[in-house]
């Protein structure tokens, strides 16, 4: 049995060690905010937040969450979230979608480590999020007005 | 068992159904395999010893595993390598900790242990190799100067060296590789031998040679 905090709650799977991170989400707790892409960790549409750092949960086993807390697109909360979130809304970020549940993920992972990045920072950050709608220029521009929001911008 | 299908995962597409890099990025990441290189054959564990007659050859068999990808390819300036050597799909920087920058970090994909079902590698502190500690672009002759000079391994002796070639889990990664990936060349009992063999031997490097980079 592995023993996981998920958005806040204690559960207790009882599945698979070996099984990925993401499919107990989706399948086994119905989270589905959290999208499968390449199944590789190439693509970034499965981020997610454990302890609090982004990582690609495609490629990371439920055994590797033992005892850790797990937040999905469904549980994130706080000042930066909101944020991103509300700028996100905002500049009309979202294309299709399907990537942007682990674009957000990334970009709040971002914002909370550095405050008030730069367009490099930005992107050597966002790097491992793919979208193929091409939304990169307005994912900048959102995670800007982001930080001007959560107040590490002036 | 091949977890990718146990959990519904794509098989491998072959080698020559795989994209060139006109593709386009997103077609790129359904496609490429992190951190994989194609498989070569592997020695046999019944595989003699490396011969290791003259102190010239125990380095030369060192050499042969220090510089292949599974060691060198994180032994960068800047950014990692993967597979047979090709840049790191996707881009990731070293940052202050060796370790990736905010929200781009080697352990947000690379965990203890390889993923089955991904095919993603891992091992424990898994990370570029400290700047200092860069190899890329040196000649055996340089790559073994570099190892000796405690400026540039870690404050390491060559005794500390053998115990960082035998015990660290990053190192021996470098014989479980996991997935298709091909492992160093050389069995690690034997390589063990040779290397302390070298070290006995007062770690001879070979004469000073013009690295491809400076010549």
């Amino acid at each position: 049995m592995i023993s996981v905090e998920i958005n806040g709650e204690q559960r207790e799977l009882d599945v698979d060690p070996q099984m990925p991170l993401l499919w107990a989400l989706r399948d086994h707790l119905d989270l589905t905010g959290t999208k499968f892409g390449c199944g590789r960790a190439l693509c970034g549409a499965c981020t997610v937040h454990i302890d609090g750092e982004a990582a690609r949960s495609c490629s990371i086993t439920v055994g590797d969450v033992d005892g850790k807390k797990v937040t999905t697109i469904e549980g994130v909360s706080g000042p930066v979230a909101e944020a991103v979130v509300g700028a996100w809304r905002d500049l009309d970020v979202v294309q299709c979608g399907y990537c942007q549940s682990g674009q957000i993920m990334s970009a709040i992972t971002l914002l909370t480590k550095n405050p008030s990045p730069t367009d490099a920072d930005i992107d050597s950050s966002m790097v491992g999020n793919i979208c193929r709608c091409g939304t990169y220029q307005r994912i900048r521009a959102a995670i800007h007005q982001g930080a001007k929001k959560a107040g590490g911008e002036a | 068992m091949d977890l990718r299908h146990e959990y519904g995962w794509p098989s491998p597409l072959p080698p020559s159904q795989r994209v060139g890099p006109a593709a386009t990025l997103a077609l790129a990441a359904l496609l490429l395999v992190a951190g994989c290189g194609e498989r070569k054959a592997e020695r046999p564990d019944n595989a003699p010893p490396a011969r290791a007659s003259q102190d010239g050859d125990h380095w030369q068999q060192i050499a042969s595993v220090l510089t292949h990808p599974r060691c060198l390819n994180c032994h960068q300036v800047e950014m990692p390598l993967q597979g047979d050597g090709r840049p790191h799909i996707p881009r990731v920087e070293r940052g202050p900790d060796n370790m990736g920058v905010a929200a781009m970090r080697c352990s947000n994909c690379h965990k203890s242990g390889n993923n089955q079902a991904s095919g993603v590698p891992g091992a424990p502190h898994w990370s570029l190799a400290p700047e200092s500690m860069n190899w890329s672009g040196l000649s055996t002759a340089e790559l073994c100067q570099q190892l000796l000079d405690p400026k540039r391994n870690g404050g390491r002796t060559p005794d500390d060296l053998a115990k960082h070639m035998g015990e660290d889990p990053l190192v021996l990664w470098g014989w479980q590789p996991g997935a298709d990936r091909e492992p160093v060349p050389i069995q690690h009992d034997k390589f063990m031998e040779v290397f302390r063999a070298w070290v006995a031997a007062g770690t001879p490097c070979p004469q000073q040679e013009q690295s491809e980079d400076s010549a």
